[in-house]
Order: structure tokens, then C-alpha cells, then sequence
């Protein structure tokens, strides 16, 4: 689970030589995510996501408990529930302002995290597991994110419902009864409701036990770093903790300053008006958007205008849009590149910077009407979202000529950026590594 | 165990083809339990299911007489919105004159009535795309270019026999399952419960 140059955790104190006896739980805590722990010395910013995505989900599970303490999960009291937190309980409008942009806070370091990844090709063997995981994560995220959505019971609670279960009734001969089997009745109503708040309160268990795998699978081969190149030895590691615990904690002060930029100063700057509206099923709204952190995959859903191949343009939609997340657990397989860091990969860092547009034109689409131009423009965006990993991404890793690889994360640290401006490792430093 | 009392007397409890009595017993328990852990699993995923309550609303009555020729009511089955039209002759007309051929799901007026009440055109209100409610129904409301429903949402278009005719929706405004009890009254739903 780690370098054998690690620190060995040595209780000093009699009680922490008991406990360690007994149950080596400090122990544990030590070689995960403390001195016990080796991590390459060459970490940037962007390595804090992990951390702050840990964050997040305590502030969601914290504050989530608590306003359990005061909602009512029945469709004739839930919408009158939530505003009696957001008036009479004491802080309660805090708390739920704080769940509500708190889940905004958690996508976008998620989102962050994932890029991140893709970047720097942290999906890359061995840590495939590590990427599989928090793709798991991700889904589960955007289900509990989902379900709390609905509990509020507005007008946009009611209608993302219907929307988004009316998905399955998109699937042939089956769809019909799934929906109505997931919403325990022919529209979202009580049943519903209660189901989905149950839920809500359960999968966040479930991200954490995930989390705790995903750290595992994480640990096997240690974390990954800018340069793509292994650790090699002692000189290439520093101890996670004092060093990356604070540099997290920087990175953690900045996510909460951000955050409460956003709670005390724009708390309802990324939701939705009509939501303060109760559920009314005899009427919908003129322009119903699901929360921004899925506007780019329901910018792929509506992207399918047209019956192809007589397959419905409904169905189509519902397929692509789950195809979009599927296709990213096959990444690791698509990009076969020996090189893992965009650092070393002049070709392949274009391409990410247009997918990154890609994405954000995809996200813009998917908050705007269902008219054009933006179908067209959803359309074509959609495209290249699977172009980049069907095509160019196998197409890369064959053509591409990549840059000379540092020897050693010291090398490339000491050095600046490259190895390949030193005259002593032009010759020696390979343009793939070996392995 | 197993393997105690095998090595004890290797070739006592092996049959001609050299299966053991043991194999045998290891093999059904576990796939009697296996049976039973999965009949376990039924409840736990039927109880999301309709409940009976929910089922009992499954079926309504109404009663159609105060609609006018070219009103139309919105009413609730099932939880979602239900438009009961009364067509006019013209109405009926406009209808039955498109050719099936120009039709995204063909379908004539007179499949989608019953016969004998062919101005009674009773259909969900729920357009076939994402699940909004058209307008048209109520008073006031915009019908659309072809005079049927017309969906707010994404710009579907329905006519006066509440087809599709126009925008993002693949099939016609569902006809639920009813029956006419008497010249005034309709019964809708009650065949799955």
C-alpha cells in the first residue's frame, strides 16, 4: 500500500501503543492521509480537488442532517416545510442555502477533479480502478443531487421529476412500467416523494463508502503528479502530512471563502425562481432547466431532433445522454498513449482545450430553450463530445509525438519544468516510458 | 468436514459416477437458499409499485354533459391533466379531410373516438415529448396554427383530433382506456388496475 521508504507509525504514549494493539484504527489514519503516506513532492493546485470533494460531501452530509430535522417529506406539507426552515427555524435559512449551493460547490470541484484527471491522463494504468470509482461517484452524485432537487416540491421539483423519469419511459416495450415503478404512481406525487428523500438521505452513505474504495484503489500505486513519470525513490516523495495537509488547507480556505461569497452574497444566483412556486400538476412551466451542473448532458438529450434508423429521437437522446458517462468508463482504454501528462503531449493539449470549450458550449446550450440556434449548435457540440473520445483520443496515442519525458519527478523539479532542456538527458530521457 | 470424512474413507460415499452425496446436499442447499433470498427480493422492489390508493384513483366518471360544442374541459386522471373536447362539425371536418399519409403517427379521428360519440375527443394532457401540459384546453387559451393543442414547452403542435402535427413530439396525445355508461356520462380507466 505504500513506498517502503515510508514513516512507520511508532505510538509513543502507553494508551496509543493499547489502542494500536487492539484496534490499529490511528494507525490506518496515519499511512492514509498522514506522515505514513509518500506523495510525489511535485503536486500543483489542481491536485487539492480530491480533498476539497471530500469537503464538500461533509458540509452536504452535515448540513443535510440537520435540515432533516425539520422537513417534511409529504407532498401536501413539503413545500410549506421548507420555507418554514427558511423563516421561522433558527439559522435554518442558512443551513438550507448552504445544502442547496453546497451541491453547486461540490460539482464544480468534482468537475474540476475529473478535468483534472483528464489532463494530466490520471486514468492511465495502473490507476484504471481509481477512474472507474469516481465515475461511480459521479453517478451517484448526480442521483442524490437529483432526488434532493425534487424534495422541495416547487414547481421545477415537480416538473424535473416528470422530466427526468419520463426518461425511462423513453426505453422500448418496458418504459411505461419502469416509470411508473419508479415513481409509485402515473405522475410524481406522494409515493415519489417519499421514496426519493429516502434515498436522498441514503446514497450519500453510499458516495462515502465509494469515496473510501476509490482512496484504496488510489493508494496501491500512490498518487500521480504533473509530470506523468513514477516515483522512482525517497528523493521524489514528501510525507502527505504536514506537506500536503497544508496545502490542502490553503486550498480548503479558498473553496470556503468562495463559498461563502456565494451563500451570503447570490444564495439563490444559480436556482430558479419558479422552484418558489409550489408544485401545480395542471401546469408547466414555459422553461423548464435542470440545475446547471447537468446542462451539458441535457444539451445531448435534446440534441436528437430526428427519428434515425426508426429509432425514436426521444430514445436516441436518452441513450447518448447515458452514453456520455458510460463512454468515460472506457477512457482509459481509448487513450492508450504511453505518455500520461498533457505536459508532454503538444497535440492532445489542444484537443483537451476544445473539449473543455466543447463542454461549456454543451452547458450553455442546455440552460438556453429547446430552439434554435442553440439545437444546432447542441447538435454539433454533441458530435465532437464523442468524437474526442472515439476518434481522436485512439487517433493520438497513435500519431502524436510527444515530448521528451523527464528522468525522474526530482529531475523535472529541480530542472524547472522538462528534462529536456538539460544537455545530460537529451539523449537518455525516452519519449515514452518504458513501462 | 467434507474433507475430513473423505479423507477417513475416501470411496464410501461415491457413487458410480463419481459424484458425492455431499456435493449433492452442498449444491441444493445452497440453491434452495439462493431461490428463497432472491422470493425475498420481491416485496422489496413490488413495494414501489402503485400502491392501492393510488390505483383505487385509476378510474373517474364524468360527467360530459355541460360541455359546449367547441369547449373543452381540463379535468384529473391519474394524477395528471385529462382534456375532454367537444368538437365542432367544422372541427370534425378539418379532421378527417388530412390525408394519413402527412401524419407523424397515423392515426384517423374515428380511432381516436368512440363510435357514435365521434365529437367527444378525449385525450391526456400530457404532450408526448417531455410530459408538459398544452394549451388549449382552457378558455382563452392558444390552440396552436393546426387548432388542437399547441405545448408551450418545445412548440408542439396538435389538431383538432389531437395529433401530432408540428414540433419535437414523436406520437399523438394518448387516448386512455374509457367508455361512454350512458349519453352523458364517460367512465375513464378502470381496465388495468
Amino acid at each position: 500500500m505504500s513506498f517502503p521508504w515510508a514513516n512507520h507509525y511508532e505510538p509513543k504514549h502507553p494508551l496509543m501503543k493499547w489502542v494500536d494493539d487492539r484496534l490499529p484504527l490511528p494507525r490506518l489514519v496515519y499511512n492514509a492521509v498522514g506522515a505514513g503516506y509518500p506523495v510525489p513532492r511535485n503536486l500543483n493546485y489542481f491536485w487539492n480537488f480530491g480533498v476539497l470533494a471530500g469537503l464538500a460531501l461533509v458540509i452536504q452530509i452535515v448540513t443535510g442532517i440537520v435540515l432533516a430535522m425539520h422537513y417534511a417529506a409529504n407532498a401536501g406539507v413539503a413545500f410549506n416545510s421548507v420555507e418554514h426552515i427558511m423563516r421561522d427555524v433558527n439559522q435554518g435559512w442558512l443551513l438550507r442555502y448552504a445544502h442547496a449551493n453546497g451541491a453547486s460547490m461540490f460539482f464544480i470541484v468534482v468537475y474540476l477533479h475529473i478535468f483534472r484527471g483528464l489532463y494530466y491522463g490520471s486514468y492511465k494504468a495502473p490507476r484504471e480502478m481509481v477512474w472507474l470509482l469516481g465515475l461511480v461517484i459521479f453517478l451517484l452524485m448526480m442521483a442524490t443531487a437529483f432526488m434532493g432537487y425534487v424534495l422541495p416540491w416547487g414547481q421545477m421539483s415537480f416538473w424535473g421529476a416528470k422530466v427526468i423519469t419520463g426518461l425511462f419511459s423513453a426505453i422500448p416495450l418496458v418504459g411505461p412500467t419502469i416509470q411508473e415503478w419508479l415513481l409509485g404512481g402515473f405522475a410524481p406525487d406522494n409515493a415519489a416523494l417519499n421514496r426519493f428523500f429516502s434515498l436522498h438521505y441514503l446514497l450519500p452513505f453510499v458516495i462515502a463508502a465509494v469515496i473510501i474504495l476509490h482512496i484504496w484503489a488510489l493508494h496501491i500505486p500512490g498518487s500521480s503528479n504533473p509530470t506523468g513519470v513514477e516515483v522512482k525513490g525517497p528523493q521524489d516523495t514528501v510525507p502527505f502530512h504536514p506537506y500536503y495537509t497544508a496545502k490542502d488547507g490553503f486550498g480548503a480556505g479558498v473553496f470556503l471563502v468562495i463559498f461563502a461569497l456565494l451563500l451570503f452574497f447570490a444564495p439563490n444566483f444559480l436556482g430558479h425562481p419558479d422552484n418558489y412556486i409550489p408544485a401545480n400538476p395542471l401546469s408547466t412551466p414555459a422553461h423548464i432547466v435542470p440545475e446547471w451542473y447537468f446542462w451539458p448532458f441535457y444539451a445531448i438529450l435534446r440534441a436528437f431532433t430526428v427519428d434515425i434508423f426508426g429509432i425514436p429521437a426521444k430514445l436516441l437522446g436518452v441513450i447518448a445522454m447515458f452514453g456520455s458517462i458510460i463512454l468515460l468508463f472506457f477512457l482509459p482504454w481509448l487513450d492508450n498513449s504511453p505518455v500520461r501528462s498533457g505536459n508532454y503531449r503538444p497535440r492532445f493539449r489542444q484537443f483537451f482545450w476544445i473539449l473543455c470549450i466543447d463542454v461549456l458550449i454543451l452547458g450553455y446550450c442546455g440552460g438556453s430553450p429547446a430552439e434554435e440556434p442553440y439545437v444546432m449548435i447542441s447538435q454539433l457540440a454533441a458530435a465532437y463530445y464523442f468524437a474526442h473520445f472515439l476518434i481522436i483520443l485512439p487517433l493520438l496515442a497513435k500519431l502524436e509525438t510527444t515530448l521528451p519525458l523527464p528522468n525522474s519527478i526530482t529531475e523535472a523539479v529541480l530542472d524547472g519544468q522538462s528534462g529536456s532542456t538539460l544537455s545530460t538527458n537529451t539523449q537518455s530521457a525516452p519519449s515514452a516510458p518504458s513501462h | 468436514m467434507a474433507t475430513g470424512e473423505q479423507a477417513a474413507a475416501p470411496h464410501t460415499d461415491l457413487a458410480d459416477d463419481g459424484v458425492r452425496r455431499r456435493d449433492f446436499i452442498n449444491v441444493a442447499a445452497v440453491s434452495f437458499a439462493g431461490v428463497g433470498a432472491v422470493a425475498t427480493l420481491v416485496p422489496l422492489i413490488n413495494q414501489m409499485n402503485p400502491s392501492a390508493d393510488v390505483l383505487a384513483l385509476a378510474s373517474i366518471d364524468v360527467d360530459v354533459s355541460a360541455i359546449k360544442e367547441g369547449q373543452a374541459i381540463k379535468t384529473i386522471y391519474r394524477k395528471q391533466p385529462l382534456f375532454i373536447r367537444h368538437l365542432t362539425a367544422k372541427e370534425i371536418a378539418a379532421a378527417d379531410a388530412v390525408p394519413l399519409s402527412e401524419l407523424r403517427d397515423p392515426q384517423t379521428l374515428a380511432e381516436r373516438t368512440k363510435e357514435g360519440h365521434k365529437q367527444w375527443l378525449i385525450t391526456m394532457g400530457v404532450c408526448t415529448h417531455l410530459g408538459c401540459v398544452p394549451l388549449g384546453a382552457g378558455e382563452g387559451e392558444t390552440r396552436g396554427e393546426f387548432g388542437g393543442y399547441f405545448c408551450p414547452c418545445h412548440g408542439s403542435s396538435y389538431d383538432t383530433a389531437a395529433r401530432i402535427r408540428k414540433g419535437p413530439a414523436p406520437k399523438n396525445l394518448e387516448v386512455p382506456e374509457y367508455a361512454f355508461k350512458s349519453d352523458t356520462v364517460v367512465t375513464v380507466g378502470g381496465g388495468k388496475a
